[in-house]
């Protein structure tokens, strides 16, 4: 375990630190719409969830209710639901064990603690995402501290880090052809459920783009 | 924002957010599953980056739109095609999405 969270430390730092840039445009939105510094560096350390705080953020910023920005916070975060099912295996201990081991989940760690074998590794699951956490954290207390002096977070174009990160992580994915189908139908699904849903439930229904690749791989195989 | 919203925000936020990612592990976890769950498990990452990197790149809230970001985004996935790195694709993406709004 020790030798794979080295390893998982090695391999989440390429994530980590395109993390580190995004937390700091979080950092930024979040002075932007005037949240006090110190508790945004606290929603990043105890919520750890990009999407999630500027989807809340967003609403609050754009005059929304608290019930709506908490709303939207959980609709964003609803592709754990499917990622949790897909790391539940290998996560192993009593219920509140399980609960906790799984709070280390985040979307990076679909691609570095792969063990190559259908599962995961927990030792390169907690050394990537304890990098990620770190520059996280210390990203966003960037932000919030030099927000003033960076200046609109839109002329600087931040809002374009977040997208790029999953485009980046996308392309080392389309490793064949079954990986490309299924990401193209997962675009598709998404972008249709965009004018008539809210925002996260396209993503969280994309996921059933893996069922349409399992389905054609068997009727290959037969 | 009043510290006390500020707060409340947070503590929903990191409740729900916990709660979220416990119930699959909680609901299944130790249980062996069957063959082709692993064939699934595969295609996540494929089927979420690419959901996540479309919703993100061009939606706003519930509209569709092209952007500056649009092409920023859209040259950061060209840099990581020829083999830039993770950290100089998001910066392609920000400088790119920066320039086209300032001129």
């Amino acid at each position: 375990m020790n030798k794979g969270f080295r390893a998982g430390v090695r391999a989440g730092l390429p994530f980590a630190l395109a993390g580190g840039l995004l937390a700091t445009s979080f950092g930024v939105l979040a002075i932007d719409v005037g949240m006090p510094g110190w508790t945004a560096v606290l929603m990043s350390a105890i919520v750890f969830a990009g999407s999630a705080q500027i989807a809340a953020l967003g609403i609050l910023g754009a005059g929304g209710g608290l019930g709506a920005a908490l709303g939207a916070a959980a609709l964003m975060n609803s592709r754990f639901l499917p990622i949790g099912l897909a790391f539940a295996p290998s996560l192993p201990g009593r219920p509140l064990s399980r609960a906790a081991q799984a709070q280390t989940v985040v979307d990076v760690s679909l691609v570095v603690a792969e063990d190559g074998k259908g599962g995961f590794d927990r030792g390169l699951l907690f050394g990537s995402t304890a990098i990620q956490y770190m520059t996280w954290v210390s990203g966003t207390a960037v932000g919030v501290l030099g927000g003033s002096i960076l200046g609109d977070p839109e002329a600087l174009g931040l809002d374009a880090i977040y997208p790029a990160f999953f485009v980046a992580l996308l392309v080392g994915e389309l490793r064949n052809d079954r990986a490309k189908g299924v990401a193209a139908a997962g675009a598709l699904i998404a972008l249709v459920l965009v004018p008539i849903a809210p925002p996260g439930i396209p993503v969280l229904a994309a996921s059933a783009a893996t069922l349409i690749g399992l389905r054609r791989r068997e009727a290959e195989a037969t | 924002m009043s510290t006390a919203t500020a707060l409340t925000l947070v503590g929903g936020c990191a409740v729900i957010t916990a709660v979220i990612k416990s119930t699959g592990p909680v609901a299944l976890g130790g249980r062996e599953l069957p063959p082709w769950f692993a064939s699934i498990v595969a295609m996540m990452a494929p089927a979420l980056f690419a959901a996540l990197a479309v919703t993100q790149a061009l939606a706003d809230g519930r509209q569709l739109e092209l952007g500056a970001d649009t092409a920023g985004v859209t040259l950061a996935g060209v840099a990581v095609w020829r083999g830039a790195s993770m950290v100089t694709a998001v910066l392609v993406a920000a400088v790119t999405t920066a320039a086209l709004r300032a001129v």
